[in-house]
């Protein structure tokens, strides 16, 4: 490892805010050596929620994975396994498994004769309530509610009706979860009928009668359990890329390739239609919609980015079908700079606004861009991430990689933006004005050992030494060729609050902190 | 454990079913609860029910809500009011569940209960519970507080009230958008329990506080309190205080606060008296008439007749008259539409002669709209377009309008048009149905939906009511009875239908007549389809003939059809038989 050269690159890093130290400190679903990676699970989104103490993962599998904050003693602090384990002094922020459910499965259209996959490909948190964990969970075509509590498993005892004398009687069943151990019976003729004709007009004394009581519930163990509340079906013609929360608490919105719809987390019966790019004729077609976001604060403003690389802010007060923008974001090419890929690797993959909503941050297949809302004329800051692909992007497009979709995150601050890369790599770039701040890390247990400091950072045309950087970090491997596009770290999430990434590799779930 | 004596087996099972894993069977014991605590009798209903029900509340949504509901009527099975309070625990947890028809039904209940409970029992018992809620950890409990407030102030005392005031205003500033929608939803209710001196200084300046709000959706809320605030008020004081807010909620830069106000606006006009609604409100009006968003213009259009009803007959032609006539052109079906709907109650605002020269045009010119919703609405309020200008007028410029509604090619549509048949039936007169509208109720029986043959059996049926058996016997019943030659058999079928609906209204002499012979004949038909509906036919007109009639000629066709090869004829036809075997013996 030629590592002094990365120092040095390092030891030049001017800026407000230090480059961070990646440590690694956890990994959920590691494969063994020579294990193979089983396609249902690999993870295909996660998503923190706001307090940043839990974290979901969604899977092709149609599963959905919620992990929780284990180092905090306030959180869950009856539990008997957190009293057993002391976890008053921890070092870094750590997650434990807290509960999996099936979201989806496979479907079947059958007037399209379509497969509809099972896989969750979004997950979006909504506000906690009353200690139930609430979220939004979609696949390709159908959106869920879910709640997720909470439940004492009961034991039920002195019932009026004793099971055990039961003789003759058909009786009840009233055993609890638990207690299987009991007999059960089934209702007979004789019990249906006078539950069901029970009259009013019985005779009972003022007193009532002593002899009836009611049963006794014993508290036993909790159990969370995982409950479908909701189901938005059937809203959408093409496959959803993104859904998103709106700050009322009330809405949220899901858009596919052509078309924003928006609803009410209430009402699974309708939504309304706000963004439809769907021309009379569909020759012409000339972009489709990759992702859409609402603004962090501002209840009325959303932002959807493109196939032709623009991001499209609108304003859902000015029209109740919102088909013109209010800004469009977009960056000129250089004439003369065409090629065959242009386009193709323009498009949007994926958008995000910072927690303030002054900056979003969009990823595309070559770069990572910061806009700030009030400039619609440029990126403030680009960030090269596959400059060093361009010379292979033939190979990219025949087995298309080139069309794979990056999600990228920017930290709670604002100060850091990450994104991910093939190789199971992702880079974090500073943010802030003034920072060169660009590692890369590879997502195993030891993320350090290709991490390489550079000056990425490019002022518009300024073409970056990355691909240098590079060359610094794999040096073994020979120019260029350090890739291996079948290992693709798509999907990553950066804590609300402190420096924790968790990004998912296949299956398996690395989460690093600084 | 006890043993149960027989009698109270089956209350019993009710009790130890309210812990049943069956949840179907858990919701059936809730919603017997009051059978179960009259059982247990009051003082243990108390003691043991009511604290079981707040310990077992992490059940269902589904069961939580009937408990919700089934507590808030439990005042007599506790003891009366003065035990009252013990309902309150169970009730209080509910309001903080995360399902939100959970916590409306508990915060209703809770409302039911403490209006009914004593005064003393509400300042020891429901203010800290509406405190606690107000306080709660979860924005859920703060939610359901909201709804609460105006039921506990009005008994609190001067200390409480100043407290609870000031808890609102705080709710009305709440972190959580949910909690400040609720507490905008609620300032109208409570702000009717607060004292004049207290309405001006405090409640206005919550009002204030959510009209500037940053959130489109609690600003909307805040804007359908404007009327319920314009009401409390003194005139001055709404003049100086509602209508500058109103105002520029009709220019608010979201078109969902427009539209709000665009529903709300007629009701504030009484608040504010004629002139500030002549110099303010309807200006605002005419804007949002005019408005960019056309779900705003539908919103406005909708309320027109309303606005009017208040305006003196001057202003309404000489400002809203004339948007009305742009409306009626607008680019928006749905505008049209809405406009369409109400458009004829401006007439009697109007008086005849303006409704004629300025009104008819407009009327006529959406009778003859493109879509076929904006001609509907207009036909489906004849009658008031009827006292005002005429039918002669009306006939020559209506009857086109029906005819192409008749043959929309869309079968909504013309199903639309049948309905109100009937209607133009008996506004127009026999006259005008004869020469008009008789031919496209037949031949709507010919329709190639069945929906609309359907309908059109019913509707010859209304009109067999409408205009009576003699003139039905002329102008309907031949031209149905010639169809039953249809060569195809669902056409007969229809027939078979009209004439099943026709004669109970056309009488026992008529049906054995004119209507049992063509019915006897179809029952030869080679098709086994029509045959069981003869026989169904058949056990339909049994009551309607003399007992005579059934035994000469019902009995014997049934008979015969009775040995039919098809099974399914043999069926009905057994069954019809049966029937008149049932008849007699009784």
């Amino acid at each position: 490892m030629n590592g002094g050269d990365g120092e040095d690159v390092a030891s030049t890093v001017a800026g407000p805010v230090a480059p961070l130290e990646w440590k690694f400190t956890q990994v959920f679903g590691e494969l063994a050596l020579g294990e193979e990676v089983q396609e249902v699970d690999v993870i295909t989104s996660l998503e923190f929620n706001k307090s940043g103490d839990h974290l979901a993962t969604g899977d092709r599998g149609g599963r959905v994975v919620l992990f929780e904050r284990a180092d905090r003693k306030e959180h869950g602090g009856n539990r008997r396994d957190l009293e057993t384990v002391d976890y008053s002094v921890s070092r870094y922020p750590e997650f434990r498994y807290k509960v999996e459910f099936q979201s989806h499965e496979p479907e079947f259209d059958n007037l399209r004769s379509l497969e509809i996959e099972e896989k969750v490909s979004n997950i979006q948190w909504c506000q906690t309530a009353n200690g139930a964990l609430i979220l939004l969970s979609s696949n390709e075509k159908t959106i869920k509610l879910w709640k997720v509590q909470e439940k004492r498993v009961k034991k039920i005892s002195n019932l009026n009706i004793d099971l055990s004398k039961a003789e003759g009687i058909v009786s009840v069943t009233s055993s609890s979860v638990s207690s299987s151990s009991e007999q059960h019976f089934t209702y007979g003729s004789f019990l249906d009928c006078p539950r069901n004709c029970l009259s009013d007009n019985l005779f009972i004394p003022p007193g009532g009668i002593p002899s009836l009581h009611l049963p006794v519930v014993k508290s036993g163990e909790t159990r969370l359990i995982a409950r479908s509340k909701r189901v938005y079906a059937k809203a959408h013609h093409y496959h959803i890329n993104s859904i998103s929360n709106n700050s009322d608490g009330e809405t949220f919105i899901s858009a596919d390739d052509l078309r924003i719809n928006l609803w009410n987390l209430e009402v699974n019966i309708q939504s309304f239609n706000i963004v439809d790019l769907k021309p009379v004729n569909m020759e012409d077609l000339t972009e489709v919609i990759t992702s859409a976001v609402f603004h962090p604060i501002h209840c009325n403003v959303l932002a959807y980015s493109s196939s032709r690389g623009s991001i499209r802010l609108i304003d859902l007060r000015q029209s109740a079908l919102c088909d013109s923008h209010s800004k469009i974001y977009e960056e000129q090419l250089a004439p003369g700079s065409r090629t065959f890929f242009t386009e193709i690797i323009a498009s949007i993959s994926d958008v995000k606004f910072a927690k303030d909503g002054r900056y979003m941050l969009s990823r595309d297949f070559m770069t990572l861009k910061l806009w700030d809302v009030n400039m619609d004329s440029g990126p403030v800051a680009t960030f090269k991430v596959h400059e060093h692909l361009r010379p292979k992007l033939c190979d990219l497009y025949e087995n298309e990689c080139i069309f794979d979709k990056f999600a990228c995150c920017l930290s709670g601050d604002g100060q850091r933006a990450v994104t991910g890369s093939y190789s199971n790599m992702f880079r974090v770039f500073g943010c802030a004005s003034g920072s060169a701040e660009a590692t890369t890390l590879e997502a195993n247990k030891n993320p350090m050992r290709r991490l390489v400091m550079t000056s990425a950072r490019s002022s518009r045309s300024l073409c970056s030494g990355f691909t240098h950087a590079v060359r610094l970090e794999r040096p073994g491997l020979g120019s260029g060729n350090s890739f291996d596009s079948t290992r693709k770290l798509l999907h990553l999430a950066w804590h609300p609050s402190e420096n924790l990434i968790a990004c998912a590799a296949a299956n398996s779930l690395y989460m690093y902190c600084a | 454990m006890s043993t149960v004596d027989e009698p109270l087996y089956p209350i019993a099972v009710l009790i130890d079913e309210l812990k049943n894993d069956d949840i179907q069977l858990r919701l059936n014991s809730i919603r017997r609860l009051s059978t179960i605590a009259r059982a247990l009798g009051e003082e243990r209903t108390r003691k043991e029910l009511i604290p079981f029900l707040s310990e077992n509340n992490d059940d269902d949504d589904e069961v939580l809500l009937a408990m919700a509901e089934e507590l808030g009527v439990f005042i007599p099975y506790v003891g009366g009011v003065e035990h009252a309070h013990v309902l309150l625990p169970p009730l209080e947890t509910l309001c903080t569940v995360e399902e939100t028809c959970v916590r409306d039904k508990a915060v209703e209940s809770l409302c039911r209960i403490g209006s009914q409970m004593r005064e003393s029992d509400l300042v020891d018992w429901f203010i800290p519970l509406v405190k606690r809620l107000a306080a709660g950890e979860w924005f859920t409990a703060r939610v359901s507080a909201c709804g609460l407030f105006h039921i506990a102030y009005p008994s609190a005392p001067d200390m409480f009230k100043t407290e609870l005031r000031s808890i609102y205003s705080q709710l009305c500033q709440d972190d959580m958008p949910m909690v400040r929608r609720a507490a905008a939803t609620n300032l109208g209710k409570f702000a009717a329990t607060v004292e004049a001196a207290h309405l001006k200084t405090d409640i206005m300046s919550m009002f204030e506080d959510l009209t500037q709000d940053d959130q489109d959706s609690v600003r909307l809320l805040a804007v359908e309190s404007c009327a319920a605030l314009g009401k409390l008020l003194e005139p001055q004081d709404c003049v100086a205080h509602i209508l500058p807010v109103i105002v520029s909620f009709s220019q608010d830069k979201s078109w969902r606060v427009r539209y709000m106000v665009a529903n709300q606006l007629y009701e504030l006009c009484e608040a504010v008296g004629p002139e500030p609604t002549r110099t303010d409100l309807v200006p605002a009006y005419v804007r949002l008439l005019r408005d960019n968003e056309a779900e705003v213009r539908i919103a406005a259009a909708g309320k027109v007749t309303k606005f009017c009803r208040i305006l003196s007959p001057e202003l309404a032609i000489q400002h809203i008259l004339p948007c009305v006539k742009e409306l009626s052109s607008d680019s928006s079906q749905h505008v049209r539409s809405a406009l369409a709907s109400v458009i004829m109650g401006m007439a009697p605002v109007l008086g005849k002669d303006a409704t004629i020269e300025q009104l008819l045009p407009i009327f006529l010119s959406l009778l003859k709209d493109e879509f076929p919703d904006v001609r509907l609405n207009i036909i489906s309020k004849l009658d008031q377009v009827n006292q005002v200008i005429g039918i002669d007028l009306l006939s020559q410029s209506l009857l086109p309008a029906i005819v192409e509604l008749a043959e929309d090619r869309h079968w909504r549509v013309r199903l639309a048009i049948i309905e109100y048949i009937p209607l133009l039936a008996s506004q127009l007169g026999v006259g005008f149905f004869d020469d008009k509208l008789g031919a496209l109720c037949m031949q709507w029986l010919e329709d190639k939906v069945h929906s609309i043959r359907d309908a059109a059996a019913n509707n010859l049926k209304r009109l067999a009511e409408e205009f009576g058996p003699e003139w039905s016997i002329q102008h309907i019943v031949p031209q149905v009875l010639d169809k039953i030659t249809n060569p195809h058999y669902l056409y007969r079928m229809t027939i078979l239908h009209a004439v099943s609906l026709l004669a109970p209204v056309m009488g026992s002499e008529i049906t054995c007549s004119t209507l049992l012979p063509v019915i006897v004949t179809a029952s030869k038909d080679k098709v086994p389809n029509i045959k069981f509906n003869v026989a169904k036919v058949l056990q339909s007109t049994i009551p309607i003939v003399d007992q005579s009639v059934v035994e000469k000629t019902i009995r014997p066709c049934l008979i015969d059809l009775a040995e039919d090869p098809d099974v399914d004829v043999r069926f009905f036809a057994n069954q019809a038989l049966q029937s008149i075997d049932h008849m007699m013996s009784s």
